[in-house]
């Protein structure tokens, strides 16, 4: 649905994206997760046709964004990161202008603002001027004004920023409840975010593509080892050996007892499944299982881990072993 | 062309909604109305007098005499009022970051420009209209020469149209209103002021003094319909409404 080829934008000497290349198929929703300035909006606006590239295209629906930008745009939704709103207008009458604008007509134009309105939930304030309203219903008018001509793409440019927690989590459920009708790409820099409500996330620092694949994946690719932290209430002075003698076990770590008994960081060759036969030798020794669970990256661990690479920094305040080689070189 | 539509009505729609173009129209309509009455009674005492004297009246040519000094004056009052008209119509939607809404929706440029040009030509020619009630009061009076009337109307028509265009060009170049203003009050105004003041024959001076806003406006106001000035007035509309196009197209490129 959509695809992106290369591109670039360049400002004179000063490189805003460069070769930003990657794919989303149709009902999908990807991340783009980078720190401010990393080149997500730059990216965005390239694709909905604000602005040009300086190399490379993208397609959008099989149309060029160059060479058939009206066809792209009159599939494509987008929410900038500052919703463009007339102060003048009443909701009503702003999404009415936005739907003719973006091509519906008579009939057409009355439906769109009635489902859009819905979708929403922005019926009781439909009459309300725009500047009165608060910064959750703007942000939701401004999602609504890229929904009401039902466009096959949204483009969402960090639609969460500056909403209060309840806010965000509306806005997220809402997007979630679009995923599968629309194709939807949306920029953050919260990464929960990004695991919430995305199947795939585009980790983009300094204007380049730093990883594409879905949040699992991309732990994987971090990871060297599987870890499982296990919690024991009797823990003996042999414990680490035992454990140590397992097959598939590489490393165990104690941590500091305390009153609960003891937890050990257990680190397997990957693809070993030791679970088992960890539970089994906790049992026969009678150390009393407390806790047993993998330990999987999160998206955070990820991010650092991949943009502080790229910068060259040590990695290694992020809870992984020392890479032996570079994941994603 | 419908696109056009949807945004003349909307630019119509804030005209309306904001003070501005009542401000703009209730402004230029006060001081041009005074203009026009105190020149009204000032002919009128002046004939009455020389019926009194029983003096031989000269033929009075009522639009060289009634409306063309006020007509003249109405020409610098909308060179003075229009740019704050026009000032806002794109310096404002680059600013509220609305224009990333128009420029990523299916309309092109150059159909942004004339929806916007259309618009705020509309509310001028609307505010002229309005002024067509001094012939038709004048009707009941004396016998009115609509024809030298008709074309200082044309006249004042296509100026304000070509005061819009460079307006919106202006209001193309930035994202504040002010500066928008004053660019558009600079170019007006050099506009207005080229080729007076020089006599000689050379090539300089007679491309300089067609330039000249002002001398191309009087033929038009004095009751002369000719091509030159038509010319004049309509290809620098159009040459500034297709700079404000490339103004626009070329925020992309930034």
């Amino acid at each position: 649905m959509i695809e992106a080829i290369g591109l670039g934008k360049r400002y004179g000497p000063h490189v805003a994206i460069e070769d930003v290349s990657f794919a989303v198929q149709k009902g999908e929703v990807l991340a783009f997760l980078g720190p401010n300035g990393a080149g997500k909006t730059t990216t965005m606006r390239i694709l909905t046709g604000f602005m040009s590239a300086t190399a490379g295209t993208a397609r959008i629906a099989g149309f060029d964004i160059f060479d058939h930008p009206m066809e792209v745009k009159r599939r494509i939704g987008y929410l900038a990161e500052n919703p463009p709103l007339y102060r003048e207008m009443t909701v009503a009458e702003y999404l009415t202008f936005v739907a003719k604008i973006k091509g519906l007509s008579g009939r057409q134009v009355t439906v769109a603002l009635g489902d859009v309105l819905e979708k929403c939930a922005l019926g009781h304030v439909a009459k309300r001027l725009i500047p009165n309203l608060s910064r959750g219903y703007k942000q939701r008018v401004g999602l609504a004004q890229a929904l009401v001509h039902n466009p096959e793409v949204l483009i969402l440019d960090e639609p969460t920023t500056g909403l209060d927690p309840q806010q965000i989590i509306e806005i997220r459920q809402l997007i979630t409840s679009l995923a599968g009708g629309h194709t939807i790409i949306l920029s953050t820099h919260i990464l929960p975010e990004a695991t919430a409500i995305c199947q795939r996330v585009v980790i983009i620092n300094k204007g380049r593509v730093v990883a594409v694949d879905s949040q699992e994946h991309l732990s994987a690719r971090v990871r060297q080892t599987e870890q499982i932290s296990l919690g024991v209430r009797r823990p003996q002075p042999d414990t680490v050996s035992i454990l140590n003698t397992l097959t598939g076990v590489c490393r165990v770590t104690p941590k500091p007892m305390d009153d609960n008994g003891q937890v050990f960081i257990v680190e397997s060759e990957l693809g070993q499944d030791i679970r088992e036969a960890l539970s089994e030798t906790v049992y026969k020794n009678g150390w009393g299982l407390l806790e047993m669970r993998a330990i999987t990256l999160s998206l955070e661990d990820v991010f650092l881990h991949l943009t502080m690479q790229e910068t060259g920094l040590d990695p290694a305040h992020v809870e992984t072993p020392e890479p032996t080689e570079t994941p994603l070189a | 062309m419908r696109n056009i539509g949807i945004l003349v009505c909307k630019e119509l729609r804030t005209y309306f909604i904001s003070p501005i173009a009542y401000v703009v129209a209730a402004i230029f309509l006060a001081i041009s109305s005074y203009l026009f009455v105190s020149q009204a009674m000032y002919i009128s005492a002046l004939s009455m007098q020389m019926v009194r004297f029983q003096q031989e009246i000269p033929p009075l040519d009522i639009h060289q005499t009634v409306f063309l000094p006020p007509f003249l004056n109405m020409t610098i009052i909308l060179l003075l009022v229009l740019p704050l008209l026009t000032m806002r119509l794109i310096a404002e939607e680059a600013r509220g970051h609305t224009m990333e809404l128009l420029a990523t929706s299916p309309v092109r440029s150059i159909e942004l420009v004339m929806g916007k040009f259309l618009a705020a030509w509309l509310v001028v020619l609307i505010m002229l209209a309005i002024t067509l009630h001094w012939p038709l009061m004048l009707m009941s009076a004396t016998t009115i020469a609509w024809k030298p009337l008709f074309s200082s109307y044309l006249g004042l028509a296509l100026m304000s149209g070509l005061f819009v265009a460079i307006g919106l060009f202006a209001s193309s170049l930035t994202e504040n209103q002010i500066i928008a203003a004053v660019i558009s009050f600079g170019i007006l105004i050099g506009l207005w002021l080229t080729g007076s003041g020089s006599s000689d024959n050379s090539t300089y001076t007679s491309v300089i003094g067609y330039l000249s806003l002002s001398a191309h406006v009087e033929h038009f106001v004095r009751g002369l319909i000719d091509t030159r000035d038509l010319t004049y007035l309509i290809s620098m509309t159009v040459f500034a409404l297709f700079l404000t196009h490339l103004m626009v197209e070329s925020r992309r490129w930034k």
